[in-house]
């Protein structure tokens, strides 16, 4: 487990990662997109997305740019968080991604 | 001119005629062009009248055209979508252009996609591109269509689709388009047929006057001879007095050729899979999974949610038999903080009531929900991967306490009878030996435990037969055990909704199939086709 003090007392937010296989018939499309969006835009942490553990990156707050990535079902979405609710906003997301997006 | 025929790809079924219904893009054009700040001006107020005018279309329309509208509405409030608008205005560009050439880039990614689901929703963008177009333009968005015509153009926007009244039986021709637009999902559920991929439409100086479509085969008719018409309206009369006969077939018990009757139950998920159903379809309810309510990130559920859940299905069968099955986690069901990770062999480990006797607090939350519940209707329970008659005995122990203790509360409750289901070949061999007060076969699991194969490895599948003679002979094996001790037995798997089976199922004895709603009508009509 992290420590959470120790993060409030440096202020500093190491960036959280994982990852986690997109289950929902066909991929990160438009309504799963747009429910990433919302869910991402709930939390102040900077959420980013990619299919590749190194990236690129993308804003998970913005539903055009989600939808650029064009992720696949199959395909393992990666994230990186950071922020004072980075923790919460990684199990959030991840819990969506599980989930397949309450289309699977 | 003769009648011209264009073969595409059928992407919502069902037969239409009508007259044709030409789409037309509004090319209006702007007034002036006014400075730099004026057209950013004037494209932002475009934007947000097309998001305003985008939820109040969404406040008319059914819940999935809404999820579709949703998307536009999202899509036009992120800033990130007019950022190369903007910045060409700032450059001196007229706002209507700017918006086009930002949307047209957008959209050709979209359409150079793999997926043809991404593909697809380049529909999507080209009526988010038309409908800020329209705004910039003073004109109307769309043009109004009458509801029996033929729809015919490239494409159709989602937009377009919904200002149609599709009840008067109307229908789409695309020169373009998908399958797996969203245009094709709302037709499929509003049964408009649809044929899309037709190619280039015919438009010799003027438009065909008459179209017939073929959802079915994905073929259009223009301009039919007499004679092709006269066939196609012949067509049309008997494809509806088949659907009126499978509809009404739908509402009648099932019964054999030479009159036997069967009982058809249903399988469900969640209550939500029963919204919209009438019970008269079924004769009641073969398995209820559970697993749905242990499933996401709420955590195990308590006692109350569990019982209001499975009382709302009892008030849904309005005393028709249910059948809730326990929990049945393991294997392919993995529930977090509840099954084991990380099981070598979790098909052969601690699933179903394996699990559930090994956490019993988990299962006497729901054994208590069960029994509370079991005062609203027909209740029945049953046991998943039941192995050996002590399991059963176990569970009914702690049933027999979990009613007590709750009698002794003086909380209304009834003690539901308890069956098991026959999955594993041992309980099939030996179905005699349990007290069962009924037996329900899962004929997936008992198919890949008798074959040893399992259906999702490729290389091995087509091994998992569920109507290999050695899974039929299980079957009867079961039957005659509940025959001799006078119980009840049907099947649930995915064998029962398998129309190539149903004459073998039904020569073991069996007399009670469960399957998922939609296959009902069609088991009815297979059932009525069993002769011996």
């Amino acid at each position: 487990m992290h420590d959470t003090n120790a993060h409030r007392a440096t202020q500093i937010f190491a960036p959280l990662t994982a990852s986690a296989v997109l289950v929902n018939p066909v991929g990160l499309h438009a309504r799963p997109s747009v429910k990433l969006t919302q869910c991402a835009k709930g939390f102040t942490a900077k959420i980013e997305i990619a299919l590749a553990a190194d990236g690129p990156w993308t804003d998970a707050k913005s539903p055009v740019k989600v939808m650029r990535v064009k992720a696949p079902q199959g395909a393992t979405l990666h994230f990186r968080i950071s922020g004072p609710d980075g923790e919460a906003a990684l199990t959030a997301m991840l819990a969506l991604v599980h989930d397949g997006f309450g289309e699977a | 001119m003769g009648e011209i025929q264009l073969t595409g790809h059928p992407a919502s079924p069902g037969l239409a005629i009508g007259p044709v219904a030409v789409l037309t893009s509004v090319v209006a054009s702007r007034a002036a062009k006014g400075d730099p700040a004026q057209e950013a001006a004037a494209l932002k107020a475009a934007i947000e009248g097309a998001a305003v005018e985008l939820a109040e279309l969404i406040a008319t329309v059914h819940s999935e055209a809404a999820e579709i509208l949703e998307f536009q509405v999202a899509m036009l409030g992120d800033d990130a979508l007019a950022e190369g608008a903007y910045e060409a205005v700032a450059a001196g560009k007229a706002a209507d252009d700017a918006w086009r050439a930002a949307l047209d880039a957008e959209i050709a990614g979209y359409r150079a996609a793999d997926e043809e689901y991404f593909q697809a929703r380049a529909a999507d963008l080209v009526d988010i591109r038309d409908r800020v177009l329209a705004g910039l333009n003073g004109a109307d968005a769309i043009a109004k269509i009458s509801g029996d015509s033929v729809v015919m153009g490239d494409d159709i926007s989602p937009s377009a689709f919904l200002a149609v009244d599709w009840t008067r039986g109307g229908a789409i021709a695309l020169a373009a388009g998908s399958p797996s637009s969203h245009v094709a999902m709302l037709a499929r559920a509003r049964g408009a047929p649809m044929v899309v991929g037709l190619g280039p439409l015919p438009s010799n100086g003027q438009p065909p006057s008459l179209a017939l479509v073929d959802g079915d085969a994905g073929t259009v008719i223009f301009d039919p001879n007499p004679e092709t018409r006269r066939l196609f309206e012949h067509r049309v009369a008997a494809a509806n007095a088949a659907r009126i006969a499978a509809d009404a077939g739908r509402l009648k018990p099932a019964v054999t050729a030479d009159g036997r009757r069967i009982a058809v139950l249903l399988n469900v998920a969640a209550p939500e899979d029963l919204a919209g159903l009438d019970p008269a379809i079924c004769d009641g309810i073969g398995l209820v999974r559970t697993e749905f309510l242990f499933e996401g990130s709420r955590g195990l559920p308590g006692e109350d949610a569990q019982y209001a859940v499975y009382r709302r299905i009892l008030d849904w069968a309005a005393g028709r038999p249910v059948t809730i099955r326990t929990l049945d986690a393991g294997g392919d069901k993995p529930i977090s903080g509840l099954t084991i990770d990380g099981e070598r062999n979790p098909f052969l480990g601690l699933r179903g009531i394996r699990l559930s006797l090994a956490r019993p607090e988990v299962f006497r939350v729901q054994l208590r929900a069960l029994c509370r519940a079991a005062v609203h209707g027909t209740l029945k329970v049953m046991l998943p991967m039941i192995a050996v008659p002590a399991e059963l005995d176990r569970a009914s122990a702690m049933l027999d306490a979990e009613f007590a203790a709750l009698k002794a509360e003086g909380i209304a409750c009834a003690r539901p009878p308890l069956g098991i289901m026959v999955e594993v070949p041992a309980a099939a061999l030996c179905a005699e030996d349990f007290g069962a007060a009924f037996y329900s076969i899962g004929s997936n699991d008992l198919t890949q435990y008798t074959m040893a194969a399992a259906r999702d490895i490729g290389a091995v599948a087509d091994l998992n037969d569920a109507g290999h003679p050695a899974v039929l002979a299980l079957i009867t094996r079961t039957v005659e055990a509940g025959r001799k001790r006078g119980v009840e037995v049907s099947l649930c798997g995915d064998a029962a909704a398998d129309m190539r089976l149903t004459n073998a199922l039904l020569a073991t004895g069996l007399t009670t199939l469960s399957v998922s709603p939609i296959a009902v009508a069609r088991l009815k009509a297979a059932i009525a086709g069993v002769t011996a």
